[in-house]
């Protein structure tokens, strides 16, 4: 059975592109970047290379990009960094969203038992966070505003540059976790005035565990690795060339097709988006117009996400939920909860993300499975009988 | 998938006694839809006998699995042996669950005492 690959959110099949630019440094070219003779002089060139063409496809100087192991390392050094400037200047109270990636909401956890004042803002019901919630959350002592620039699970993209022109207009470092955005949506530091900026290389066709951490001009960072003077002193450790110019590759790919993909992708999930629709008691997480060009999610009142994806496996159809069970926690995903979706319909979710490697005849096929399996589940599920006889009220509460 | 032994998957992909019995002499139901799992099962008992057992679930793969075997385990048999099923008993019967998906297990044996209970009073009554 030929599998459907629709969790490209959780990660990406890596393109022939960015292989193809890995292996020289494996294989010929694998000096030390650090190493005065001729091979490691050759992989510090490459990687400058790399540093260019990361910079280039965001609209960044070279020298403003740090090369990290990945998004959540990003996330964690922006947010670390701009904690501590803002400490030294008495600044500690940090804004942000309630369903951003736990790469930002556990580092600003921490943050907050070090004293810091960590303002969480709502998300409304279509997943968006508006740059209005941010100008009248900003007070005096705010040091950082970080937003996520779409979000992983349900799609949304943010107003990220009126965000952006807030946080710059009132002298606040803005930090935006991009790891959804990158090599999908045409980013530009500089005109959406961006601060500090995290993306990961296997989200858009490259390797895992590397990642970049945008840093404008004159932020110093503040090392959470110790060690050697790499990355200009901020990231200890000899750099991970092979996968660097994997990531470099990638995304200069990425942000290549961007146009035509961007048009087939939005095609496929608009035409999931419609006959998913017609499954009754569903609904579309997310906003249906700002959305990441390939996402698609949804809730099934009635059924549990788990159970929805193992049959769908057993389909050929590789998808994702964010229910308690795939969390591996006792709650629904919080970001179905923070837009407002009752655990009770949060544990029914199902995310399918596309690339642009999947098909209309993949999609036809999605739409055909998804419906039948959807419907022998609450064939089952007791808490579907009582919904469709609306007995779900007097027996189980309606529970926000 | 790794994370189920073969025989949850069997019985999560082909539960064994799914349904409603119209006329049950004892139903019992557990869990709640804010957790994300509820059990439902059906008894129909003649003579202290278990001579018909069906169940409904919405909940994860090892909830289904779990509400299967226990249904299968406790048909056929007496009303006083299907009180005494225990959730290690159906954990072993399904070689295993992982750790954060016994409770499921313990859901199944709850709601087959909750099934036995509801018998009990209705027959008093």
């Amino acid at each position: 059975m030929n599998k459907i690959y629709a969790d490209n959110a959780a990660t990406t099949k890596m393109s022939r592109t960015a292989i193809d630019a890995m292996l020289p440094y494996m294989e010929e070219i694998w000096g030390n970047p650090s190493s005065l003779y001729e091979d490691g002089q050759k992989a510090a060139e490459a990687l400058w290379s790399a540093r260019e063409r990361i910079a280039a496809c965001i609209g960044a100087k070279p020298k403003e990009i740090y090369f990290t192991s990945g998004g959540s390392e990003a996330d964690n050094q922006a947010i670390i960094s701009a904690a501590r400037l803002g400490a030294s200047a008495g600044k500690r109270h940090i804004i942000s969203s309630a369903f951003e990636h736990h790469a930002v909401l556990h580092t600003l956890e921490k943050l907050e038992k070090e004293g810091f004042t960590v303002e969480l803002l709502d998300v409304h019901e279509n997943g968006m966070v508006y740059p209005e919630q941010i100008a009248k959350a900003i007070r005096e002592d705010t040091c950082l505003v970080t937003i996520m620039y779409a979000n992983n699970e349900i799609g949304s993209i943010m107003p990220i540059s009126e965000i952006g022109a807030v946080c710059r207009e009132r002298r606040v470092l803005f930090h935006t976790d991009a790891v959804q955005a990158a090599g999908h949506l045409p980013l530009d530091v500089q005109r959406e005035e961006i601060d500090l900026l995290s993306l990961s290389a296997h989200k858009f066709h490259g390797p895992k565990g590397i990642g970049a951490l945008y840093a404008r001009e004159g932020i110093r960072l503040t090392n959470l690795i110790e060690g050697g003077s790499q990355e200009r002193g901020r990231r200890a450790g000899t750099e991970n060339v092979p996968a660097i110019m994997g990531m470099a590759a990638a995304l200069e790919e990425a942000c290549r097709d961007m146009d035509i993909h961007r048009k087939k992708l939005t095609d496929l999930r608009n035409r999931l988006i419609e006959g998913l629709s017609r499954i009754p008691h569903s609904m579309l997480n997310g906003d249906p117009v700002n959305r990441l060009p390939g996402n698609v999610s949804f809730c099934f009142e009635g059924i549990e996400g788990e159970s929805l994806l193992l049959l769908l496996d057993d389909r050929g159809i590789c998808a994702s939920s964010g229910s308690a069970c795939t969390s591996g926690s006792l709650d629904p995903s919080h970001v179905l909860l923070a837009i407002g979706r009752p655990h009770e319909t949060a544990h029914g979710s199902l995310r399918l993300t596309l690339s642009a490697d999947n098909t209309e005849e993949e999609v036809t096929k999605i739409l055909r499975v998804v419906p039948e399996v959807v419907a022998y589940l609450r064939n089952m599920s007791p808490l579907w009988k009582d919904i469709v006889s609306d007995r779900k009220e007097e027996k189980h509460g309606i529970i926000q | 998938m790794a994370l189920y032994s073969e025989k949850v998957m069997d019985h999560f992909r082909n539960p064994r006694n799914v349904g409603m019995i119209e006329d049950a002499d004892g139903i019992g139901e557990v869990g709640n839809a804010r957790c994300g799992d509820i059990m439902k099962i059906y008894l129909k008992i003649d003579d202290e006998i278990v001579t018909d057992v069906k169940f409904e679930t919405f909940g994860c793969g090892s909830a289904i699995a779990s509400s299967s075997m226990a249904t299968e385990m406790i048909k056929g048999r007496s009303v006083a042996e299907a009180l005494e099923l225990t959730n290690q008993a159906v954990t072993e019967a399904l070689d295993g669950l992982p750790s954060h998906k016994v409770h499921c297990s313990v859901l199944a044996e709850q709601a087959v005492r909750a099934a036995v209970q509801d018998y009990y009073e209705r027959h008093r009554s």
